[in-house]
C-alpha cells in the first residue's frame, strides 16, 4: 500500500509540468493558433528560472519563486515572437512553432555560455524543496499521496485546472477566447478583434509553458542543461489532445502519462512484471498514448480554425 | 525626364556600390593572403632578438566536442591535462591548441585541420568522436591520435580507457564503511542504461562495498536514460523509501534527479547520501554553505591520460594501442578531498587501493547477476 502512495505522489511531481504546459497550449489553440512551440518556450522558461534564482539565492530565500516569474515572463516574451509571426504575418503555424523549438536550444545555451561561461548554468544550491505537511499528512490516503513529501508547485498545477476551466468555459474572456478559435469571423463580426484575441491566447500559452518549464528545473534538476526538458513540452502536447482540449482533460492525460513514467519506474519491484525486459517499460508510457489516442479518439473534437490565420475577406 | 534620369543614376550606382561591395569581399581573401603573409614573416624577424633559440618541444592539439574547454567534464580535464604538460615541459605558446567544434559535422573536418598543420600529436575526448576518428585516421596514416574513452582499431591511434570498476570498488568501500558507521545495511546503484560499460561500474560498486560488509544489500536499476533527470529524481525517491542509504549513480544527466532528491531529503532531516561520477561532484550536491550530498566521486582522470600520452610522443614511446588508465596509474581515482569522509575511512580506503594495485584484489568487470546467468 505504501508502495502504492509513493508511486502516486511521484506521479503528481512528475505531471505538474506536463499539466500546467498542456494548459498553456489550451489557451493558444482554443484561440485558433497552433502551438507546436511549447517545448521551446519550457526550455526558455527553464533556463530564465534556473538562471533567476542560481544568481537570486544568494540574496533571498523567495529566489525559486522569483525565478518561476522570471522564467513566465522570458515564456511570454518568445511566444510573443509565435504570435506576431502567425497572427500579424499570418506564416504557417507550425513553421513558426518549429522555428521557436530549434531557436529555445540554441538560445539558451548561447546565453549560459556569455553567464555562466559553460554550456549550461550553473547548479542552484535548492530550488524547490519537498515538504511534509505535518497535520495534513497523517489524513489516510490523501495524506500521503498529497501532502508528504510534495513540492508545493504540484498544488499549482492542480489549482491551474480549476482557473483555467473557470476562465475557458465561464467568462465572457473565455467566450471569445474559444469563438476566435471555432469561428473567428462570427467574433469579428460583434466587434472583438480576433487578433486581440488570439495574441492573449499565444501569450498566456507562454507564460503557462514558462511555468511548466521553470518547475521542471527547479524541482527535478540541479541545473539547466539542453537535456532538461528532453520532450516534456512535446508530451504536453500530446495531452492536449489526448485531453480533447480540455482542461480537465488535460489533467487527466497529464496523470495518465506520469504514472505510466512512475508505472515503468517501479515495474522491476513487482514480482510478476520483472521477467519483462526493462526497454518494454521504457517505451510503456509512448505505447500506452498510442493506444489510448487509438480508443478515446472517436471524432477530432479540435477547435475548428485551429491553425489557419484569420482573414476578414473570408467570411 | 531628368528627375527620371538622375534615378536611374542613382540606382546604377547603388547596383555598383553593391556589386563592388561583394565582389571586394569575394576577392578580399585572395588579396589578402599576401598581407596577412608580411606580418608573418615579419613576427620571426621580431622575435628572433627575444627567443634566442625557439627549439620546438612537441605540438598538440585538442578537439573539443561541443561542450568546449570549460565544459567542466571531459573536455576541460583534457585540456588541462595538456596545459599541465606544456608547463611541466616548457612548450611554447603556439605548441599547444584546440579547436572547438560548433556541431558533430565539424569533427572530421577539424581533427583534418590539425592533420594538415602536421600536429605531433591530435586528441580527441570522448566516445563521440568514434567515427570521424576511425575515418581521419586512415586518411593520414603517418599522424599520431589520441582518442579517450573509446577504442579505434588502427595503428596511429592510441585509445585511452578506463578501469571504471575498480574506481568503482573504491567507492563502494566508501559507501560501505559509511553506511555500516550509521547502522544501515542497503546501498544502491543507478546505472544510465544497461550494457557492458555501465556494468563495469556496478560491479566494481558491489565488490567494494562486499569487500567491507558481505550482508550488505545493493539494490540496483537503470533508468535507460543518460539525460533525464526526472527519471533520476523518481528512481531516486524509490531507492530511498526502499531504505537505501547511499546511492551511486552512473548515469550522466540522469544523476541531476538524484543529486536533488538528495538534496530536499536532507533539508528534509534525512540522512541520505549520493555518489558522484567522472568528476569530483561535491559541488553539485551543495545545499547549504559548504555542506554537500556528495560522500564522494568516482573519477575519471582524463588529464592524466592526455598527460601520460603527450610524455609517449615526446619520449618517442607512442604506440597505436590500448591504453588503460587505472588505480595504479592514476587513471581512475576519489577525489584528493573528501569532507564527508573521515581520515580513518580514507586510510582504509587506501589500503584497499594499494591492494588492488598490488593485484591481491581482482575486481570484477561484470556484476554477479550477469556472471550468475552464465
Amino acid at each position: 500500500m505504501n508502495t502504492l502512495f509513493s508511486m502516486l505522489s511521484l506521479t503528481l511531481i512528475f505531471s505538474t509540468p506536463i499539466i500546467i504546459t498542456a494548459l498553456g497550449g489550451l489557451f493558444s489553440e482554443r484561440s485558433g493558433v497552433v502551438n507546436i512551440a511549447l517545448e521551446g518556450l519550457m526550455m526558455i522558461g527553464a533556463f530564465s528560472a534556473a538562471t533567476a534564482t542560481v544568481l537570486l539565492e544568494p540574496v533571498t530565500g523567495a529566489a525559486p519563486w522569483l525565478g518561476l516569474l522570471i522564467g513566465m515572463f522570458f515564456g511570454a516574451l518568445v511566444a510573443l515572437i509565435h504570435a506576431y509571426v502567425s497572427i500579424n504575418l499570418r506564416a504557417n503555424q507550425v513553421i513558426s512553432g518549429t522555428a521557436i523549438n530549434l531557436l529555445a536550444i540554441g538560445l539558451t545555451i548561447y546565453f549560459a555560455q556569455i553567464i555562466f561561461n559553460q554550456q549550461r548554468t550553473d547548479s542552484f544550491i535548492r530550488g524547490f524543496v519537498k515538504t511534509t505537511y505535518p497535520g495534513l499528512a497523517k489524513i489516510p490516503v490523501i495524506g500521503p499521496i498529497f501532502f508528504s513529501n510534495m513540492y508545493a508547485t504540484a498544488y499549482i498545477a492542480l489549482a491551474l485546472v480549476v482557473v483555467v476551466w473557470f476562465v475557458v468555459y465561464k467568462t465572457t474572456f473565455g467566450l471569445r477566447l474559444r469563438a476566435s478559435g471555432e469561428h473567428p469571423q462570427a467574433v469579428d463580426s460583434m466587434g472583438v478583434s480576433v487578433k486581440k484575441m488570439r495574441y492573449y491566447g499565444v501569450v498566456l500559452s507562454g507564460v503557462l509553458a514558462g511555468l511548466g518549464g521553470s518547475i521542471m528545473v527547479l524541482t527535478q534538476d540541479t541545473q539547466y542543461t539542453m537535456a532538461t526538458i528532453h520532450g516534456t513540452g512535446f508530451i504536453a502536447l500530446a495531452s492536449l489532445i489526448f485531453g480533447k482540449w480540455n482542461p480537465w482533460g488535460v489533467l487527466g492525460a497529464g496523470l495518465f502519462f506520469g504514472f505510466s513514467q512512475v508505472f515503468g519506474i517501479y515495474s522491476g519491484d513487482f514480482a510478476i512484471l520483472s521477467k519483462f525486459p526493462d526497454e518494454f517499460f521504457y517505451a510503456l508510457p509512448y505505447v500506452l498514448t498510442i493506444i489510448a489516442l487509438v480508443v478515446f479518439s472517436g471524432k477530432s473534437v479540435g477547435p475548428k480554425a485551429v491553425g489557419e490565420p484569420y482573414d476578414v475577406s473570408k467570411r | 525626364m531628368s528627375k527620371n534620369t538622375i534615378k536611374l543614376f542613382l540606382v546604377l550606382v547603388l547596383v555598383l556600390a553593391m556589386v563592388a561591395g561583394c565582389s571586394a569581399k569575394v576577392e578580399e581573401p585572395v588579396v589578402e593572403e599576401p598581407v596577412v603573409e608580411e606580418p608573418v614573416v615579419e613576427e620571426p624577424v621580431v622575435e628572433e632578438p627575444v627567443v634566442e633559440e625557439p627549439e620546438e618541444v612537441m605540438t598538440v592539439g585538442l578537439i573539443t566536442d561541443i561542450g568546449g574547454i570549460d565544459d567542466k567534464s571531459f573536455n576541460q580535464g583534457t585540456w588541462e591535462g595538456i596545459l599541465e604538460f606544456a608547463e611541466d615541459f616548457n612548450l611554447s605558446e603556439e605548441e599547444y591548441k584546440y579547436i572547438q567544434s560548433e556541431s558533430d559535422a565539424d569533427y572530421l573536418p577539424n581533427l583534418s585541420t590539425f592533420a594538415d598543420e602536421e600536429m605531433d600529436l591530435i586528441v580527441a575526448p570522448g566516445f563521440l568522436f568514434f567515427d570521424s576518428m576511425t575515418e581521419v585516421a586512415e586518411l593520414y596514416p603517418d599522424q599520431k591520435f589520441l582518442l579517450i574513452d573509446s577504442v579505434v582499431d588502427a595503428s596511429n591511434v592510441a585509445s585511452a580507457v578506463f578501469a571504471e570498476h575498480e574506481g568503482s570498488f573504491l567507492v563502494g568501500v566508501a559507501a560501505a564503511l559509511k553506511a555500516q558507521e550509521a547502522g544501515q545495511d542497503t546501498v544502491a546503484f543507478l546505472g544510465g542504461m544497461d550494457f557492458g560499460l555501465i556494468q563495469k561500474f556496478e560491479a566494481g560498486f558491489e565488490a567494494g562495498v562486499w569487500a567491507v560488509d558481505p550482508d550488505m544489500t545493493v539494490l540496483v536499476d537503470y533508468a535507460g536514460a543518460f539525460n533525464d533527470a526526472q527519471k533520476g529524481q523518481t528512481f531516486a525517491s524509490k531507492f530511498y523509501d526502499q531504505g537505501a542509504y547511499i546511492i551511486y549513480h552512473a548515469a550522466g544527466g540522469t544523476g541531476n534527479g538524484v543529486i536533488k532528491e538528495a538534496k530536499d531529503r536532507v533539508q528534509n532531516g534525512e540522512d541520505v547520501w549520493v555518489i558522484g561520477v567522472d568528476k569530483d561532484q561535491y559541488d553539485d550536491g551543495i545545499y547549504e554553505a559548504d555542506k554537500s550530498v556528495i560522500l564522494t566521486s568516482m573519477m575519471k582522470r582524463v588529464d592524466v591520460a592526455a598527460y601520460t600520452v603527450c610524455e609517449n610522443v615526446l619520449n618517442e614511446e607512442f604506440t597505436g594501442d590500448i591504453l588503460v588508465f587505472n588505480l595504479a596509474n592514476g587513471g581512475v581515482s576519489i577525489p584528493a578531498e573528501n569532507p564527508n569522509l573521515n581520515a580513518e575511512w580514507e586510510t582504509e580506503i587506501q589500503d584497499f587501493a594499494d591492494q588492488v594495485i598490488a593485484g591481491e584484489i581482482i575486481v570484477p568487470e561484470a556484476p554477479v547477476r550477469i556472471l550468475e546467468e552464465d
